[in-house]
């Protein structure tokens, strides 16, 4: 047969674009599949929270009723929703960075290369990191059922899903954005010190931001401006099976500003990928 | 509705026109005012040592990022602007490794052939063909990582056709290559050309891998030296091989690497 027997030139229609979405997620899962120490240190990681961390301070720390809970939960329920919005950004951290540095300039390349238009490429590239995220999430929830966390009905492993999607999206598009804006954060150490630890502790996934409002309120004030904390209680409320809708808007408004603001750094005319090339 | 052929116009378009192509860093300047063109179907060479402006004036034409100055055009199509239709007429096959070392070459077929929205039984039928046809039929359900450096080159090469492009470029293909498997990439690629009528952009800073008949771009400095047949551009510079014209062309800036 000929190289060059070219299949029929037609315009990119809507089939082509299922075909690419479900390209870039299918590999994504393989890789993230082939990857077994990746996915053993993104389940270790919150086991070793909340094994270790919560049960130390579930004795010291007395959680009130807030909402969405109704009851009394136990210290270990409360950072659930936080340890789990952690896994979402340590990987929207590490595979924004990844597509860029490392071997996998070369792939990325190989990504932008096709004739989808750019946008396409960015959030297909975005979905595939947030279906990884939701894999790593729902291995986390199975470990943590057999711990006695779990939510007031089964229908909380369904709520939770939505939630999901929508805080993978923002932080891995935030992981997008700094990947090509910030060029001292070239190595992850620099990203766990100035992106993951302070977005990770100056929010209400460890604590109930009415506690950190009577020992700091100024730094209440800085847990209430960070996106992360809408990310957290979204997923808190979405398991309880509720919705918050204020968490709801934030985390979709922060969607679109760093979804658009990744499109425009990558954006051929202006973007970071200009400053790599030589 | 049926599309008919593309009708055969009075002027049939360039498979690549690089049109007064300037682009700097800064204060560097990558490309001058560069401009050239290669018509369908032929093996051109664009010729330059190390920083001659090769990898950006090829991150332009791949739409990477867009140039400073001018237009580049594929088969007539605006890369800045119709990046969709000129892209889908281009085959690329980069300088470093781009295939997924972990997963198996037909899933590294499947996995471009879905990038360029073709189906999965499409992608999965001509990428067999095309591995067939770059003779690694039984390599197929191998992981990338157990093939050796040429291998590698010749799936990339069966990768960058997958889609059916008119043109394919190749970034320094035998860069890393022993003498047996640059030799294997060469004939190959000239196969493609006397077989198949795809047009070859080759970009290399090794004369030996040129012949006569090529059309050959020399890059120096961000800009265009030459650009002809190697036949035209030897006699050109009242030289006896493309070396020492490459040599004389190029004489007189002497301070690079």
């Amino acid at each position: 047969m000929s190289a060059a027997a070219s299949p029929a030139r037609r315009p990119f229609g809507l089939a082509a674009y299922g075909h690419v979405l479900a390209g870039v997620v299918w590999r994504e899962s393989l890789r993230f599949l082939h990857q077994r120490e990746r996915f053993v240190s993104a389940l270790v990681r919150p086991l070793v929270w909340l094994f270790i961390f919560a049960a130390g301070f579930r004795q010291t720390l007395g959680i009130s009723i807030i909402p969405p809970y109704e009851t009394y939960v136990l210290y270990d329920v409360y950072i659930t929703p936080g340890l789990i919005a952690m896994i979402q950004l340590f990987n929207g951290m590490q595979s924004s960075l990844s597509m860029v540095y490392d071997r996998e300039m070369g792939s990325m390349r190989m990504l932008l290369v096709s004739p989808a238009p750019r946008w396409f490429l960015l959030t297909s590239k975005l979905l595939a990191g947030v279906a990884v995220s939701i894999l790593q999430v729902y291995a986390y929830l199975v470990i943590a059922w057999f711990w006695d966390i779990e939510p007031p009905t089964w229908w909380g492993y369904l709520t939770i899903l939505p939630a999901l999607i929508l805080s993978g999206l923002m932080l891995g598009a935030l992981g997008m954005v700094l990947s090509s804006l910030i060029k001292q954060l070239e190595n992850f150490a620099g990203v766990m010190n100035f992106v993951i630890f302070p977005m990770f502790f100056a929010s209400s996934a460890l604590y109930p931001l009415w506690r950190v409002q009577e020992g700091s309120p100024w730094l209440a004030t800085v847990c209430w401006l960070n996106p992360f904390t809408y990310a957290v209680e979204l997923i808190r409320f979405a398991f309880w099976g509720k919705l918050d809708l204020f968490s709801l808007a934030v985390v979709l408004g922060c969607t679109i500003v760093f979804l658009a603001a990744a499109v425009i750094a990558y954006d051929p005319s202006r973007g970071m990928l200009m400053r790599r090339g030589g | 509705m049926t599309t008919s052929a593309p009708s055969v116009s009075a002027v049939s378009p360039s498979a690549l026109a690089v049109e007064h192509v300037s682009h700097a860093y800064g204060a560097r300047k990558a490309l001058d005012d560069v401009s050239f063109a290669v018509e369908p179907g032929i093996f051109a060479v664009l010729l330059g040592l190390n920083g001659a402006g090769k990898s950006t004036l090829f991150s332009i034409v791949t739409h990477l990022y867009a140039s400073r100055g001018g237009k580049v055009r594929i088969f007539g199509h605006d890369v800045a602007r119709e990046s969709g239709a000129a892209l889908a007429e281009l085959g690329v096959v980069f300088q470093s490794r781009t295939l997924d070392p972990d997963l198996t070459v037909e899933q590294n077929m499947l996995y471009q052939g879905a990038l360029h929205g073709m189906s999965g039984a499409q992608a999965r039928q001509r990428g067999r063909d095309l591995v067939a046809r770059v003779g690694l039929a039984d390599r197929l359900k191998d992981r990338v990582r157990q093939l050796s450096g040429g291998q590698q080159r010749r799936i990339e090469i069966a990768r960058a056709l997958l889609h059916g492009p008119r043109l394919v470029l190749l970034d320094e293909p035998t860069a890393g290559l022993d003498i047996k498997a640059r030799a294997d990439i060469l004939t190959l690629t000239r196969r493609l050309v006397d077989e198949d009528r795809v047009g070859i952009l080759w970009t290399t800073h090794l004369v030996d891998e040129i012949r006569p008949e090529d059309k050959v771009i020399v890059l120096h400095k961000g800009r265009v030296l030459a650009a002809d047949s190697a036949r035209a551009v030897i006699a050109a510079a009242g030289a006896d091989s493309i070396g020492e014209a490459f040599t004389k062309l190029t004489r007189g800036g002497g301070d690079d690497a």
